[in-house]
């Protein structure tokens, strides 16, 4: 059988002429991750913009009128639902996985670029179809991002007509498209990496949204099954979920259904969720660190295997979430172990990069900032982990503040720092323009410092038993009126940290313009991005030759070599076959 | 949740192992500046379509495994105690099953002596090998459909009872599945029936189709046995 | 600069897993704890739905009746077997408050009506989701006498926040007195058919403001009554001669009110309420002008409970307001708001009420909102 390496048919992908072939019915993997990280954020700015709603009943209760307690639970679950899925998963595989992975890998693009395009715009009717539940009659579903039946789709719950349909039906768009996407991934890394990228060379961003995609093809399957059962439930009568209930009086006719079974399918899909949005936070931090402290990353076998090992046992601690569920209470005993083992490996990640950072020269650029950031964070989001995962803890505290606390450190505000550094990092080799620094560093402390006045204290209300996704608390017992003021500062807090995102989206909006022209290699970084012969790099990433790669992705600091660092295709004489270092602006 | 565990554990496990064959264990800094030859694999085109398709069915594995797995938790007493659970009445699975069974077993072997054809270079057996194999695929859909009619008119409605409901769905979406299969089969028949040889692209095609309708017939047996049992 | 340094690593690895599990033994210890409740434990249920509190005790006998959702509506909230002779002597409890007795073990067995709910006392330090369809439990002893809140923390439609109800520890001595004053399900379903002919003797008392057929007079700040459920009349009543309602100073309509039904005994109120329900519900007269439309999104909140076409539910404890007279809607809502009704420690759907008043302002809001009641009749 005889067929040319897709890898290096340059010569049948042709530069694509207009506008529309070029930016929008576009196959090219860096258009597409940046089609993938403008509707993501686009999205996610609406999120934000929920996020806002809810610190304002919050922080003034009985002030905003046109806040109801319907539309505070749709507040709350769509800034879940958009944050969790359509905001960090599909900005960290969709964008990041499909920009990162072809050139860090040395490939030319994606090896199914037809099914790489359909995969956004798939992903884009899925964000269309959740916006589009905002419009419809009832408003968007209010039953939190778990969508927990029976309540999710009874009339006690806003939105429990048309909204939850169309959540259902925008999820089955996004896992459809995703799985596209993420076939791509898995196959660009496994076949189409360049002659010399073992991998055990690749860097460790590729590392981390690889076994994120493999989580995720896995995983989302598990979504979709609960979706299909749960949207039958509702349209056609069935009881897969629903037992003999009645809803506001009335006997529903169901019969027999478990709601547990649906928490079971949901954290199955949600518990590895966590980790498709950690484990690339993780591989590109890591990357992030080692470039801008000059230094190898600390032990990147063991943070290899460790990407790997917690991908693996991210399936068996579901049920972490069904602590005080009602679901057998013996299988605490198994899940708080599992949860607690899988600390272990998180851990080193935590001390090998803080090993990587200890005598390096570390250079505070906007992007190591951010990097920083996401250690702390994660550090306290970790710990606070270790908290709600032992069982026997978790059940005064569940469903409280500490763990929204929990989980906005850990999975929201950790991996948002990881998104922000990154593409502070990479802007330059998207763009082909440096982004303002002194805005970058504006955000980055607005940023850091905003989210700990808002989450830190988020701890505490959560130990005095403040209960979470209340529309108020009100006049209560047990709660000192001081609460009531913690959370209107909160609620500034969160203001003034919204607000700080803009400066972010300026500056990448400025810097388009007028950001100072970068070389090819800003950073001085040893990747194969940074080698490309064009920044940006044009269609098929590599001109007329593909790199090879003759080393690991951490040289840095090597004797012998002119610069402190050698990129990974510098051949052993001391040759770079391709010419890295111009730049082309346009 | 065992056997979705399981399932997972399993391709996890095989993950790991593959993995580890691909010696993980190396010190890529010690490797600098040699070329290993071994492990690069600058092969897209069909290996990546190959690939391509063994994570699909992974991820196909995943969903029918969460499916099985619910139909079980739902059925069975012991998984969630404390559920009532009496409303459990099993399907009268239609006779015409059995004929379907065949009919999907029938078109997995077209398909398969379609690609046995094409590797001895005997196109036109190929072409009939590839014909039968949609046709009763298509036939086999059919039956499906009938085995659903009989069921409505029998009196087994989707909501009436759990294990109605499970019928239809884990059938239809084994359908669904095929009907995704048939898709591709469509495109590559018709290009074998406009050309004389198969090119590349065609043969690429006849493999995974095979690969993909053996894949659907072990699920539709797994699915089948499972409605059978219980 | 050695690109890992494997025993240190390896130490690390190993320090991490023994604070681990220095972390994990205690817990797991205390966890088998938590699914070991002792023999002696009382068996105490509470029943969640949208959105409030119920609970049964099992009764002498110690054991609990059988129960059946389907059988759960108006007439039998509970939904209990009238055929299972243990369950004859369950004691049901429909609120405002539980009370446990200090220092006994109790095993509170959990279950819902309709949808999740969350039995949480914050400083039990155990909770647990009641899920429908099936009985979950937790366990705990009382160590301290007081009154403690519940809520409910699995979020649970609209009215989750305002799903709140009580548990009260007492010495033995004050338990047996609560206990005693309970009804048992015997009891509660012997009550005598109500003597329509009684109830309208005795209804000529409450004619005079409230008007022959129950129509009500604004002029004597009397609402219209017919159409509202005998379960709602008889919890009014209650709450007027228990002092919810006109117990204190403030609103002098109210107190007038809780003087007159004073007198009246528990067969009489039957009486009376089983003849309001005989008569014509007629719309009564709109006064209050608004924007109907624009009160039509201020009553989303409040057709959670009381229903889309304002018809009210017994499930939710909300009355109808369709066809009610609307100057009595607007002023309860002021009362509401300003605390002089839903304030009373015993008045929990008052308070439920009340915490949701303030969701629409006073002023036009409010008048919008009863325009668009007024076109539900």
């Amino acid at each position: 059988m005889s067929y040319v390496a897709i890898a290096d048919q340059h010569a049948h992908m042709h530069d694509p002429q207009t506008f529309l072939t070029r930016y929008v019915w576009s196959q090219d993997h860096k258009v597409i991750a940046i089609q993938y990280m403008v509707t993501a954020m686009a999205i996610g700015l609406v999120a934000i913009g929920l996020s806002m709603m809810m610190r304002l009943q919050l922080g003034f209760p009985d002030t905003f009128h046109f806040i109801n307690p319907a539309n505070y639970h749709q507040f709350v679950t769509m800034h879940g639902m958009i944050m969790v899925v359509y905001l960090l998963t599909a900005l960290f595989l969709g964008g990041f996985g499909n920009y990162l992975i072809p050139l860090m890998c040395g490939a030319r693009d994606m090896v199914f670029p037809y099914l790489n395009m359909v995969s956004y715009w798939v992903y884009l009717l899925a964000v269309l179809v959740l916006v589009a539940s905002f419009f419809v009659p009832g408003g968007s579903t209010g039953a939190g991002w778990t969508l927990y039946p029976p309540q999710a789709i009874l009339t006690g719950t806003p939105g429990a007509g048309w909204g939850i349909i169309l959540m259902l039906v925008s999820l089955a768009f996004f896992i459809v498209g995703f799985t596209m996407g993420g076939l791509n991934y898995v196959v660009t890394v496994l076949q189409a990496r360049t002659r010399g990228m073992t991998l055990m060379r690749m860097p460790l961003s590729v590392w981390g949204i690889f076994m994120a995609t493999i989580l995720a093809l896995l995983a989302f399957p598990a979504l979709l099954v609960s979706a299909i059962m749960m949207a039958l439930d509702n349209q056609l009568g069935t009881s897969f979920f629903m037992p003999a209930i009645m809803s506001l009086g009335e006997q529903t006719g169901h019969k027999g259904g478990s709601p547990l079974l649906f928490q079971h399918l949901f954290w199955f899909f949600g518990h590895p969720e966590v980790y498709i949005v950690a484990l690339p936070a993780f591989g590109i931090v890591s990357d992030l660190i080692s470039v801008h402290a000059r230094r190898h990353i600390f032990g990147y076998r063991m943070m290899v295997w460790a990407i790997v090992a917690i991908g693996v046992l991210s399936f068996v601690v579901w049920a972490h979430h069904m602590y005080v569920s009602g679901m057998n209470p013996y299988f605490g005993f198994f899940f708080a172990t599992t949860t607690l083992i899988i600390a272990i490996p998180t851990a080193l990640k935590v001390y090998n990069w803080v090993l990587t950072l200890w005598r390096g020269d570390v250079h505070l650029t906007v992007p190591m900032l951010f990097a920083i950031g996401f250690v702390f964070t994660f550090i306290n989001g970790g710990l606070t982990g270790l908290f709600l995962g032992n069982v026997t803890v978790d059940v005064p505290l569940s469903d409280t503040y500490f763990v929204i606390a929990h989980f906005h450190m850990v999975m929201g505000v950790s991996p948002v720092l990881v998104v922000c550094g990154a593409i502070y990092h990479w802007y330059p080799k998207m763009t082909g323009r440096m982004t303002s620094e002194v805005l970058g560093k504006l955000h980055f402390w607005l940023t850091f410092v905003g989210t700990y006045a808002i989450f830190l204290p988020m701890h505490y209300l959560g130990i005095l038993g403040l209960p979470r996704r209340y529309y108020e608390m009100g006049d209560t017992y047990f709660l000192p009126d001081s609460v009531q003021s913690m959370n209107a500062a909160i609620s500034v807090a969160a203001l003034f940290v919204a607000a700080s995102q803009l400066i972010f989206l300026f500056n990448l909006a400025w810097s388009l313009k007028h950001g100072k022209p970068a070389d090819g290699n800003p950073w001085r970084a040893t990747t194969l991005e940074w080698q490309t012969p064009e920044t940006p790099p044009r269609h098929g990433n590599w001109g007329p030759e593909l790199p090879v790669v003759y080393r690991w992705a951490y040289e840095f600091g090597a004797p012998g070599h002119k610069e402190d660092f050698v990129p990974q295709n510098e051949a052993p004489d001391g040759r770079v076959p391709a010419t890295h270092g111009q730049a082309s602006h346009g | 949740m065992n056997i979705t565990v399981a399932a997972v554990a399993l391709v996890a496990g095989i993950y790991v192992w593959w993995l580890a064959v691909r010696r993980l264990t190396t010190k890529p800094w010690e490797a600098q500046g040699t070329y290993d030859g071994r492990d690069t694999a600058q092969m897209a085109g069909p290996a990546a379509a190959r690939i391509g398709l063994w994570v699909f069915l992974a991820v196909a594995t995943s969903f029918f495994a969460l499916f099985i797995t619910a139909y079980l938790m739902r059925m069975n007493p012991e998984a969630v105690k404390g559920v009532d659970l009496r409303d459990w009445r099993p399907v009268a699975d239609p006779a015409i099953l059995w004929v379907t069974t065949a009919l999907l077993v029938a078109g997995s072997c077209g398909m398969q002596l379609a690609s046995w054809a094409l590797r001895r270079g005997d196109f036109q057996r190929a072409r009939a090998g590839m014909l039968a194999g949609g046709l009763f695929a298509i036939a086999f859909l059919a039956g499906q459909w009938l085995a659903w009619r009989q069921l409505q008119a029998a009196g087994y409605y989707a909501a009436g009872n759990p294990a109605n409901a499970f019928f239809y769905v884990l059938t239809g979406l084994h359908g669904l599945h095929l009907l995704g299969g048939l898709f591709v089969w469509g495109r590559a028949a018709s290009r074998m029936y406009q050309g004389s040889t198969a090119g590349d692209s065609t043969r690429l095609s006849v493999e995974l189709c095979t690969v993909y309708w053996h894949y659907l017939l072990l699920v539709w047996l797994v699915l089948f046995g499972l409605l059978l049992i219980t | 600069m050695q690109p890992e340094y494997k025993k240190l690593e390896w130490w690390l690895i190993g320090l991490t897993t023994v604070g681990v599990a220095a972390m994990l033994a205690p817990g797991l210890v205390v966890w088998a704890k938590f699914v070991t409740v002792p023999d002696d434990a009382a068996v105490v249920e509470a029943v969640g739905q949208q959105w409030s509190w119920s609970f049964r005790l099992p009764g002498e006998d110690g054991v609990l009746g059988a129960i059946d959702a389907t059988l759960i509506g108006a007439d039998n909230p509970f939904g209990m077997d009238a055929n299972d002779p243990r369950g004859q002597d369950d004691v049901l409890v429909f609120g405002p408050e539980l009370h446990l007795p200090l220092d006994k073990p109790v095993k509170v067995l959990l279950r819902s009506k309709d949808v999740l709910h969350n039995f949480t006392v914050p400083q039990f330090r155990v909770k647990m989701d009641t899920v429908p369809g099936m009985v979950t439990f937790m366990w705990l002893t009382p160590t301290r006498t007081g009154e403690f809140e519940i809520l409910c923390e699995e979020l649970c439609g609209m009215g989750h926040f305002a799903m709140r109800s009580r548990v009260v520890v007492d010495d033995a001595d004050t338990y047996q007195a609560w206990l005693a004053n309970q009804r048992t399900y015997a009891q509660l379903t012997a009550r005598p058919a109500a003597d329509l002919v009684a109830g309208a003797t005795a209804y000529s008392v409450c004619s005079a403001c409230h008007g022959i057929n129950a129509e009500g007079n604004q002029a004597l700040n009397a609402p219209k009554l017919a159409g509202l459920p005998k379960w709602y009349l008889t919890r009014q009543v209650h709450n007027f001669q228990d002092g919810m309602r006109g117990g204190a100073p403030g609103n002098d309509i109210a107190i007038q009110m809780s003087a007159i039904v004073e007198p009246l005994d528990e067969t009489t109120i039957d009486n009376v309420v089983a003849y309001i329900a005989t008569l014509p519900d007629k719309a009564a007269h709109s006064t209050i002008r608004g924007d109907a439309a624009a009160g039509a999104s201020s009553y989303i909140t409040c057709a959670y409970c009381h229903g889309a076409a304002g018809q009210g539910s017994w499930s939710t404890n909300a009355p109808p307001l369709a066809g009610m007279s609307d100057w009595y809607l607007a002023r309860q809502l002021q009362q509401f708001r300003e605390g002089h009704r839903g304030r009373h420690p015993q008045d929990l759907h008052g308070a439920q009420m009340a915490r949701l008043s303030r969701v629409v302002p006073e002023g036009k809001q409010t008048d919008d909102l009863l325009a668009y009641i007024n076109t539900l009749r």
